[in-house]
């Protein structure tokens, strides 16, 4: 039994009350992130400034050529940030460039890179005015510039680092400019800065909350040196800390330019009016869909070190102009994995499926959101606390993402004014490999393969999903030319860019093809590889209207091997694919192993095999009524099976010519729906059989079980072991997981007892 | 309202779009209209590699992930599927205002049936004309 010692309490006099409250005010251990700015994603109110500014008369034409003059300058620094950026994230897009209001409001971002950011970045510029504006040992100066990474701060996740910039006339502040970019490596407990394997926050690697790095124009070197010494690849930190200083004096010698030509006045206002315009803008939109609510659950099946089921709920309700994203009865945080995001990070993948799935048109701004009101219970993996780890805190802020984009078509359906197509689920996971260790060039480093880009997209009602395409949340991110990389790491990606069959979500219309790679490093004094993904037992993404999700994926590896000196001293074997390597098992010696996809920083030695696959997209609509033709075409290009064809797609085509036999199909369809009727169940008994007051006895489960949104169900582990307990998250004990290799030696230990048991040996042991 | 449902207003009933079978309560749950399989992951998401040998093989494990598929019991379209732990509640994915839909239609002064599209873009006017021709 587990003693509970339950702490005195004690009511305060107001006296005593306000002697407390004058001592917390008065004695600061440190600023942390704060409460006020961080919970909040609506735009500051007008200030006096731009109240005059704006009084001062508008002219829309003027404001228009403002905007696009921005968008230009915004548009260079982003070229120049891809251009000349150092980490693999900057090359192929994954960045962005921003112009903000005074107090910090998104008002315009670069045409291309991540669109999410502009939900996140008001969180530190209003950071740096509340407490570093007035501060003595701060200040804010001419030629200042502030660096920022920590999440908790706000951030889409800790890889990310910005330099954020104040344009200043007559000594006040008129606005911010930044550039961001996704640097990978910062220091954490494994290379490539987004660890699966953080325990605690203080693996998380660099907590930076915004700090002055640049002074009046110069670079700190004391700082810089800190930086340096605090990450696994100093030279990517010094290069793009330059890149990024460079990108945001161009834009801001471009922004003064304009400042010049059209006045500080008309300037700010023309800032105020457009976040202003958006604002009003998506309030009539929202108004335009029929009220209601819409539900959608996800559950994800890991925490990257072991399976578990947790829960992403949301509630989109309308009504009128006002719309709420209500995520109660999503699972708790888990204090000891690196899954959880703060609520920051999740509202901004939120604003990622706003910007470019709802509305594509509209002018990136933190407004668009902003008349959203997002109800989250504190302390859920969605919306963790301080001392969460958040090393892949994309595992929930992509069900973020998915939450809203999937949502979408069901709120859009049925409203006449559209700004995007109808759209089944898009792939949202982070198939790819981190890597890290000595390159063939002597530098340690820590990052990623691009193939992550190859998100593939959900299928439309009228047309399949692309395959491989993009992100959700960079539409034109590249995956890069991989000889490139080779150049630069000492890794081959054997198998690069071929598509597995039957990897794409059925329906109707197919959701978009994932393919695979494999990989093998050489030449290197250490090396490893890590993956960060979940989506191995249970899929990633559903379908849409009828369709079909993705399948899911494991890791396959083949340790024990050097498939270099295999393949040179018979080339003709180089013929890989996973199916092929692990159902036949070709190289003689090997250990041929399957896992989830969370996999922690493991020493690949020459020549080992490292195998995954991109994911799918989302079906559409039902199988039964896609087009025979376009069955047999996917038959016939080897990009599904003969079974997928003749069961689920219920398709008799010719196998030497690919023709469709029109009168058999008919008659397979006409049976596939006859089947359906005969064991579908009506709805109520169905549920009577198949529901269940609580989860699978042994699944680790965490979340509402149903639309109980009150109650949380979760297994904590206390001294007796596992156990179950369901109660409002208030209540719940705080959770962690046990270290899966001390459960492995239990067993372990308990077989071998029970062997000897039956063998009759008695053992002595000492403890 | 869907691919494959709509609302009829003045019987406030959820109708299927491809045979017109009654579904219910336009005020409720559609999914109480349709019938309902439990569907083994498995055979949708077949296993790539050999499942005798290896324990992730690109199908859901069937002890974490279901599949429920909702057919009109009209035509047996699948109108949708949901993928649930074994056990989980099926989602009320979608309740409407019907009142509030009625006058957002009334105020629109058009037809649904023509008013609705699946949005901007030169695919989608290439599709509805395909569509028209074909009908």
């Amino acid at each position: 039994m587990t003693a509970v010692h339950e702490t005195p309490t004690t009511e305060l006099t107001v006296q005593e009350q306000e002697w407390v409250d004058q001592f917390m005010d008065e004695t600061t251990l440190f600023l942390g992130p704060d409460r006020e700015i961080m919970r909040s994603h609506n735009i500051a109110p007008r200030s006096l400034f731009e109240e005059e500014c704006i009084a001062g008369g508008i002219d829309v034409l003027q404001i228009d050529r403002i905007r696009k003059r921005l968008a230009g300058a915004l548009d260079e620094g982003y070229e120049m940030c891809e251009a000349m950026g150092a980490a693999p994230g900057a090359k192929w897009g994954d960045l962005t460039t921003a112009v903000y209001t005074a107090s910090g409001d998104v008002t315009y971002l670069s045409c291309h890179g991540v669109i999410a950011f502009s939900a996140i970045l008001h969180h530190p510029i209003r950071y740096i005015m509340k407490y570093w504006k007035d501060e003595p040992t701060v200040g804010i100066h001419p030629g200042d510039g502030f660096i920022h990474n920590d999440a908790r701060f706000g951030n889409v996740h800790n890889t990310d680092q910005s330099m954020i910039m104040p344009i200043i006339r007559d000594g006040e502040i008129i606005a911010w400019v930044a550039a961001t970019i996704h640097e990978g490596e910062n220091g954490a407990c494994e290379p490539g800065g987004m660890p699966s394997g953080s325990e605690t926050p203080f693996d998380d690697g660099l907590r930076m909350s915004p700090f002055k790095i640049v002074e009046r124009g110069e670079l700190r070197r004391d700082l810089l040196t800190f930086l340096q010494h605090s990450v696994r690849d100093p030279k990517l930190q010094l290069a793009d800390l330059k890149v990024k200083i460079g990108a945001v004096q161009r834009i801001m010698e471009r922004v003064n330019n304009l400042i010049d030509e059209v006045g500080v006045e008309t300037f700010v206002a023309a800032l105020r009016v457009t976040v202003e315009d958006v604002e009003e803008e998506v309030r009539r939109r929202i108004k335009e869909l029929p009220d209601g609510t819409v539900q959608f659950n996800q559950f994800m099946d890991s925490t990257l070190k072991e399976n578990i089921l947790i829960k992403f709920a949301c509630k989109v309700t309308v009504k009128g102009e006002k719309m709420t994203v209500d995520l109660r009865g999503t699972g708790p945080e888990i204090l000891n994995r690196a899954i959880n995001s703060p609520l920051c990070s999740v509202k901004s993948m939120f604003m990622q499926a706003i910007l470019a799935f709802w509305w594509p048109d509209l002018p990136r701004c933190t407004s668009a959101m902003s008349p959203i009101e997002i109800i989250s219970d504190e302390h859920t993996w969605a919306d963790a606390g301080y001392d969460a780890p958040m090393g892949q805190s994309l595992q929930a802020s992509f069900r973020g993402f998915s939450a809203l984009q999937a949502s979408w078509a069901k709120l859009q359906f049925a409203n006449p004014e559209k700004f995007s197509n109808v759209l089944a689920p898009w792939f949202n996971q982070i198939n790819t490999f981190l890597w890290g260790g000595v390159t063939q060039h002597g530098d340690q480093v820590g990052n990623l393969c691009a193939d992550l880009n190859g998100m593939p997209g959900g299928a439309k009602p009228f047309v399949d999903g692309e395959d491989a395409v993009s992100p959700l949340f960079c539409a034109m991110a590249d995956t890069a030319e991989q000889e490139v990389m080779e150049e630069e790491v000492p890794f081959m990606q054997l198998v690069s860019k071929r598509l597995v069959r039957d990897n794409m979500g059925f329906g109707k219309q197919t959701g978009g093809m994932g393919y695979e790679m494999i990989v093998a490093s050489e030449g290197t004094p250490l090396w490893g590889f890590m993956t960060v993904t979940s989506g191995a037992k249970f899929s990633s993404i559903y379908g849409m209207f009828g369709g079909y999700g993705s399948g899911t994926y494991p890791l396959a590896r083949v340790k024990g091997i050097n498939v270099y000196d295999v393949l040179r001293k018979d080339p003709s074997r180089f013929d890989l694919s996973i199916e092929k390597v692990m159902n036949e098992q070709p190289f003689e010696g090997g250990q041929y192993l399957t896992s989830h996809m969370g996999l922690q920083f493991d020493v690949a030695k020459d020549g080992e095999l490292y195998m995954m696959s991109q994911g799918a997209g989302g079906g559409y609509g039902d199988v039964l009524e896609r087009d025979p033709n376009a069955v047999a075409r996917d038959r016939e290009l080897n990009r599904i099976s003969d079974k997928v064809a003749r069961e689920i797609f219920a398709v008799a085509y010719d196998p030497q010519t690919y023709l469709v036999d029109v009168e058999g199909t008919k008659a397979l369809r006409a049976e596939a729906r006859r089947a359906r009727l005969e064991r579908g169940k009506p709805y109520a008994e169905f549920v009577k059989e198949f529901v269940t007051p609580e989860p699978p006895k042994d699944l680790l489960y965490y979340g509402s079980w149903g639309d109980k949104a009150d109650e949380l169900t979760a297994t904590v582990f206390d001294i007796d072991g596992p156990k179950r307990v369901t109660a409002p998250i208030a209540e719940l004990p705080i959770i962690m997981l046990p270290d899966r290799r001390d459960l492995k030696v239990a067993e372990l230990e308990a077989r071998v007892r029970e062997l000897e048991h039956k063998h009759g040996e008695n053992v002595h042991r000492k403890s | 309202m869907t691919e494959y449902l709509f609302i009829d207003l003045d019987t406030e009933r959820w109708v299927c779009r491809v045979c017109d079978h009654d579904l219910g309560d336009a005020r409720g749950n559609y999914k109480e209209g349709t019938l309902v399989y439990d569907r083994d992951p498995r055979e949708i998401h077949q296993p790539i590699i050999d499942p005798d040998k290896y324990e992730f093989t690109f199908s859901p494990d069937p002890g974490y992930c279901r599949i429920l598929e909702f057919y009109c019991p009209g035509c047996a379209t699948q109108i949708e599927t949901e993928y649930v732990p074994p056990g989980h509640p099926p989602t009320v994915d979608m309740l409407w205002d019907i009142d509030a839909l009625r006058a957002q239609w009334q105020a629109r002064g058009t037809d649904p049936s023509t008013a609705i599209t699946y949005g901007p873009g030169e695919d989608v006017r290439r599709h509805l004309h395909a569509a028209a021709d074909t009908h």
